[in-house]
């Protein structure tokens, strides 16, 4: 097993040709084995701060480090995924579902790109991984959103990249692909790998993401999901774009203290309660995380 | 039988097919790649801005060919630079500069003495072909053509997501710019058979039919490459007989092609898009 991957993002400005600023002192770290939500309104820099450690954008001011190394030295390790939004793909295009997953080991290849048995290999590994395997001859077109999503999930793995970037994978997935999803990231990111997340879905970001940086033209907070996903700090984030709902009586259990506050963008919405989130599809497991932070403190 | 077969005793028929084929599967190629990536217009824009680089070239005694690949390389990167430089968005950018372009190299010719015809250059003359330009067609058709085959997966994906090559630090502007130089380069190549005008069908109309026939990009290649020879030989035939433009005649026969395409393909023609739905 590879060793972790670090990332380090420190005092990143970026300012577009028309001279505006995208971006301003932005800084975080992230080591392996996490998934991190990126957090923020559209227009906050978050597509941004993808492009800087994609390397698309060069900062004006401070770097993006990745395993100690400037961003265009990563790339050449082929050690950066990504996995596009499904709008800045063109389905009609006439590849298939191997010939997508194939395309993240071009790096590997020789200027040919004729694929070795080692890259067949690794395609097929990552194809079953994501169930997607029975599909590898379909066109990519005539997949579900969920299984298209997959697809280029698949390509990341194949890439082996340790920095795995996904942008709103949520969009247009039903609620089944989306535990699916959130299940196969939870994996890699047993595998150490460090998993940014840009999503507009603030409701599963407590329920997968276990750090989140909250971003608007500059980095807001970043942390531990409990620490840093609080009411006020997402307050300060969205301002007044995220609608608030508040219930004084509920139908929610007396230990709850029957009051609670909704806050959504449009998608699933994120639910506070006295002590902070209350909408867990998977209890269990997050009371074991708590339980286990809690051990880890003491 | 005999009269279909006329055509075929004549040595400059011959070299016309022989030409013609080159050309068409070159052009097949690469509007594959055209298509897919949104660029079709580019290819309009590149073969109208080679006039000017052709009449200069003449006036300075090189190569002709190697005044249009200037003009055409231009054209494509001037409108890069406008687009990223201004509020005017690509594509009318490229109408503006390439007709800019046209028009000059239109004045430029008409003040210029030369044995050269205008209708050559704009709808090409494949059967008055001279031998010295079939040998130059066929080596610059035959590069253009294996660097397209042997780079096609890298062309592919620069189409299809070029910032997984830029994730993967495969070079994606030098990818860029070398499909626009084959797209120049055979732009050149094909104005001696189809001339301007109509080189701009070869380019686009071939992958369009084979897009509509398959899923699989390598059919894609066979299927556009078997449609444009098809048609230009066909073309080339039906112009001896007939005694029309041969330009002209492939690309009617092409664009036929294509419409029985849209209609009957099987799975994505018109037909079948209505029986399913």
């Amino acid at each position: 097993m590879s060793s972790l991957p670090r990332l380090e993002v420190e005092d990143v400005s970026v300012a577009y040709a028309n001279g505006h600023l995208a971006l301003s002192d932005a800084s975080f770290q992230l080591g392996g084995g996490t998934i991190c939500a990126l957090v923020g309104i559209n227009g906050s820099g978050k597509s941004t701060l993808f492009k800087s450690i994609m390397g698309f954008v060069q900062p004006k001011a401070g770097s993006v480090k990745i395993n100690g190394q400037p961003v265009r030295a990563a790339l050449k390790q082929h050690l950066v995924a990504y996995v596009p939004q499904a709008e800045e793909v063109d389905w009609q295009f006439p590849v298939s579902v191997w010939d997508v997953a194939m395309m993240g080991r071009y790096g590997a290849m020789n200027f040919l790109r004729i694929p070795r048995a080692v890259d067949k290999a690794k395609v097929e590994e990552s194809l079953r991984r994501v169930s997607m395997w029975d599909y590898k001859d379909r066109q990519i077109g005539e997949l579900s959103g969920g299984q298209k999503k997959r697809v280029f999930l698949a390509r990341a793995l194949a890439q082996g990249g340790r920095v795995i970037l996904l942008d709103e994978p949520f969009t247009g997935v039903d609620v089944k692909t989306e535990e699916a999803i959130i299940v196969l990231l939870r994996e890699l990111r047993r595998d150490g790998c460090i998993i940014l997340v840009s999503t507009h879905n603030l409701g599963s970001v407590p329920e997968f993401c276990d750090q989140v940086v909250l971003i608007n033209k500059t980095v807001l907070a970043y942390g531990a999901t409990s620490d840093v996903f609080t009411e006020q700090n997402l307050s300060a984030a969205f301002g007044g774009v995220l609608r608030q709902f508040q219930f004084e009586h509920s139908t929610i259990q007396e230990h709850d203290g029957r009051t609670i506050r909704l806050l959504t963008d449009d998608e699933r919405p994120l639910v506070f309660g006295k002590d902070g989130h209350l909408e867990y599809k998977d209890r269990q497991e997050h009371e074991e995380l708590l339980r286990k932070r809690s051990e880890e403190h003491e | 039988m005999n009269e279909f077969l006329e055509p075929f005793q004549y040595a400059f028929v011959r070299d016309a097919l022989l030409v013609g084929t080159v050309v068409a599967a070159m052009c097949a190629v690469l509007s594959c790649f055209l298509i897919l990536k949104g660029w079709s217009l580019m290819g309009d824009a590149v073969s109208h801005a080679v006039l000017p680089g052709i009449v200069l070239a003449y006036i300075a005694g090189i190569p002709l060919a190697i005044g249009a690949f200037v003009a055409g390389l231009f054209c494509a990167v001037s409108t890069g630079f406008i687009k990223q430089n201004s509020r005017i968005k690509e594509d009318t950018v490229m109408g503006v500069v390439f007709t800019g372009l046209f028009a000059f190299g239109l004045v430029l010719f008409s003040r210029t003495e030369s044995d050269m015809h205008l209708d050559h250059i704009l709808v090409g003359n494949i059967l008055g072909i001279r031998h010295s330009q079939i040998w130059q067609t066929l080596a610059l058709g035959g590069v253009v053509l294996g660097v397209t085959l042997a780079l096609r997966r890298d062309l592919l994906l620069i189409c299809f997501d070029p910032a997984q090559a830029r994730v993967m630090a495969l070079p994606d502007k030098f990818l860029n710019y070398l499909l626009l130089s084959l797209l120049s380069l055979a732009i050149v190549v094909s104005l001696q058979a189809v001339g301007i005008i109509l080189v701009v069908a070869m380019l686009v109309t071939p992958g369009s039919i084979a897009h509509l026939w398959t899923d699989r990009f390598d059919r894609m290649l066979g299927i556009a490459v078997a449609a444009a020879t098809g048609s230009t030989l066909t073309g080339i035939v039906i112009s001896y007989h007939i005694g029309a433009s041969t330009g002209a005649c492939i690309v009617l026969v092409q664009t036929l092609l294509f419409v029985v395409s849209l209609a009957f393909a099987p799975k994505h023609g018109i037909l079948r898009r209505r029986a399913v739905a």
